[in-house]
């Protein structure tokens, strides 16, 4: 499919050469994007027929395609259930949070840092707020679990030697919404803070002295000159996040939640669902017709924030 | 006018002097940065404290940020039982080989795909890039890999699917398309081929790309365990670290299996000290290395926030 793609595109410039000639000439280019053009077509494109599965009652003997056809029954019975609309609300819901708080977050603190004048604190605390972001997201689960554990948990040691009852968040599915926010924000804000920060930096200088010598305080030179030149970048990162905002952080929620099915009510994403439903249950075609739905609404949202972003901001349009 | 040397704020050549308002955001910025700094590091500080506790401490005291009761028990068994090696052997074999064969295919497909001159750039970029607007999701990807490709219990199951992503390519392309077009002209006019322009001319200027792009393969390599969990199942012996860690966390056979070897039955295990010596081991390294690369990490968030 992308071939066709390619050959239409080289045609244009070619004139009166043939297409032979020109792909010939520029051989050797072609070449070097040749182990990337076949990895994307043997991980990406080949398994694109596979999504027939969601639309089969798959059986193991028959295959992908030997398998009955059953049409849109496996999309109904998701529907029926309220499964895709809880998986959904839950995805959109997090990813919100996690997008507003995280960029409000990481501009605060990017401001911060721009005030800082010592280079060591700033060196040193840049240092250990990218910490976070560098650990496999395993780590993250573990961090999380001896932290809140009801047996040895830190934070129960602590509310025992308070005298006070222990908290037991692994049964509790009312607190994670509040928990796996926070855990985003602290793996999360080192790395976004820094896009915020360079932005800062690339401020006219003079400006910034001008408004001092006309007497603006510090707050008025954050409200009236460092938000409204962030602006843009903020809108476009937000853009860019809300494009994604059907894609759940998976890491994060597999190896916290994992299969502690007490907590699936308010911390079931897509990406958890559709994995227990392929590794656990081995249920390809209902696994297969999750992914299909996230797949096509995702991509109708990333058109529509792109058309946005060609808007109101050209140069930073994908496409 | 100023009377120490902090109070004097540099903005340029002149110093202006401090307001109220400065110190009060000052103040916040100070208070508010070492307050988050410290929640940054604080999680790890309790893995490494526990890590060096005995076992019966921790099960009445809890975790530990400083070891109550000292001891290296945890790590004579993790690491006297040498699976570890195996894995730090596969881990870094992997991350080795599958960085340096990204990084290659990664700068060629990027430096392609830049020169304004070649035809097909824009119909490959849009394929590259559509892989990552619409996907055929997970259920297909492992009936593919596992059935067709027969790769289950291989580590090129792992190796492979890491190795490039669209997001790396267009980084690598933002980056080359920095340099002069006028560099691969002059070549050509000398008479050089475009594989002989990009090992010769471009590959010597882009060397900070190649170091940010780098690591963030080999951090996603180091990191590894998705993929394993898909496609290693128990028949495989030897699994990435991370991986590793993920089945001590999850699973009591593979605690066992971790220190394996040394005739004890599951009960006098030390579950929770074992598992943390094991992040410990498995997460040092990147650590460690960490504050020395930071500056190429920034230094890709930057050019990568923006568009290819």
């Amino acid at each position: 499919m992308a071939r066709k793609e390619s050959v239409s595109t080289g045609n244009a410039p070619a004139k009166k050469k043939s297409i032979l000639q020109v792909l010939w000439r520029y051989r050797v280019l072609e070449l070097m994007c040749l182990p990337a053009v076949v990895f994307f077509f043997l991980f990406s494109y080949m398994p694109m027929p596979g999504i027939y599965v969601a639309f089969v009652k798959y059986n193991y003997r028959n295959g992908i395609f030997g398998s009955k056809f059953v049409g849109l029954q496996n999309f109904e019975f998701l529907a029926e259930s309220g499964k895709l609309f809880s998986l959904t609300r839950n995805t959109v819901l997090y990813n919100l949070a996690f997008i507003a708080l995280g960029n409000l977050l990481a501009v605060f603190v990017a401001i911060l840092l721009n005030e800082i004048r010592s280079k060591w604190f700033k060196k040193v605390s840049q240092t250990l707020m990218f910490l976070p972001y560098f650990i496999s997201q395993v780590l993250v689960g573990l961090l999380v679990y001896s932290l809140l554990n009801y047996d040895t948990g830190f934070v129960n040691e602590i509310l025992t030697g308070m005298g006070k009852a222990k908290w037991q968040p692994y049964s509790d599915p009312s607190v994670w919404p509040v928990l796996l926010v926070l855990i985003h924000l602290w793996q999360q804000t080192g790395y976004n803070s820094v896009v915020y920060f360079a932005a800062i930096c690339g401020i006219d200088a003079e400006i910034i002295e001008a408004a001092k010598v006309d007497g603006a305080n510090a707050f008025q030179r954050i409200r009236y000159i460092i938000l409204p030149s962030l602006r843009s970048t903020i809108v476009i990162l937000l853009l860019f996040a809300l494009g994604g905002i059907v894609r759940g952080n998976f890491g994060l929620f597999w190896n916290i939640i994992g299969s502690n099915s007490m907590l699936y009510d308010t911390t079931d994403i897509i990406e958890t669902f559709v994995y227990r439903a392929t590794m656990s249950d081995f249920n390809f075609s209902t696994a297969s017709a999750v992914g299909f739905y996230q797949s096509v609404v995702g991509f109708v949202i990333v058109m529509i924030a792109n058309y946005i972003i060609k808007k109101i901001e050209p140069d930073y349009s994908l496409f | 006018m100023a009377k120490a040397k902090d109070m004097d704020f540099e903005v340029g050549n002149s110093k202006i002097r401090l307001g109220v308002s400065d110190y009060i955001v000052r103040g916040i910025g100070y208070f508010f940065i070492t307050f988050y700094a410290v929640a940054c590091v604080f999680p790890f500080l309790i893995i490494i404290g526990t890590s060096f506790t005995s076992e019966s401490y921790i099960r009445t005291h809890g975790v530990q940020l400083f070891p109550g009761d000292f001891s290296v028990k945890a790590y004579e068994m993790v690491i006297g039982s040498g699976n570890i090696w195996k894995s730090y052997a596969l881990t870094i074999g992997m991350t080795l080989i599958g960085t340096v064969c990204g990084l290659l295919i990664i700068a060629m497909t990027g430096y392609a795909l830049q020169r304004k001159d070649f035809p097909l750039r824009n119909g490959i970029s849009f394929y590259i890039y559509f892989t990552s607007l619409f996907s055929a999701g997970l259920a297909p990807y492992y009936l593919l890999m596992t059935q067709t490709y027969k790769l289950l219990d291989s580590y090129f199951a792992v190796l492979l699917p890491l190795m490039m992503s669209p997001w790396l390519i267009i980084l690598m392309k933002n980056f080359i398309k920095q340099i002069p077009h006028e560099i691969t002209e002059s070549g050509k006019i000398d008479g050089a081929g475009d594989m002989t322009v990009f090992v010769y001319l471009i590959l010597p200027m882009i060397k900070p790309a190649l170091a940010t792009i780098g690591l963030f393969l080999a951090l996603g390599y180091w990191n590894e365990w998705y993929q394993s969990s898909l496609f290693l199942t128990a028949r495989v012996t030897v699994k990435p670290l991370q991986y590793t860690l993920y089945e001590i966390v999850n699973k009591l056979d593979a605690l066992r299996n971790s220190v394996a070897g040394q005739y004890i039955t599951l009960t006098d295990i030390p579950e929770q000290s074992v598992k943390m010596a094991n992040a410990v081991l498995a997460t040092g390294p990147i650590v460690l290395l960490y504050p020395f690369v930071q500056k190429y990490f920034i230094g890709g968030i930057t050019v990568g926030a923006v568009k290819g």
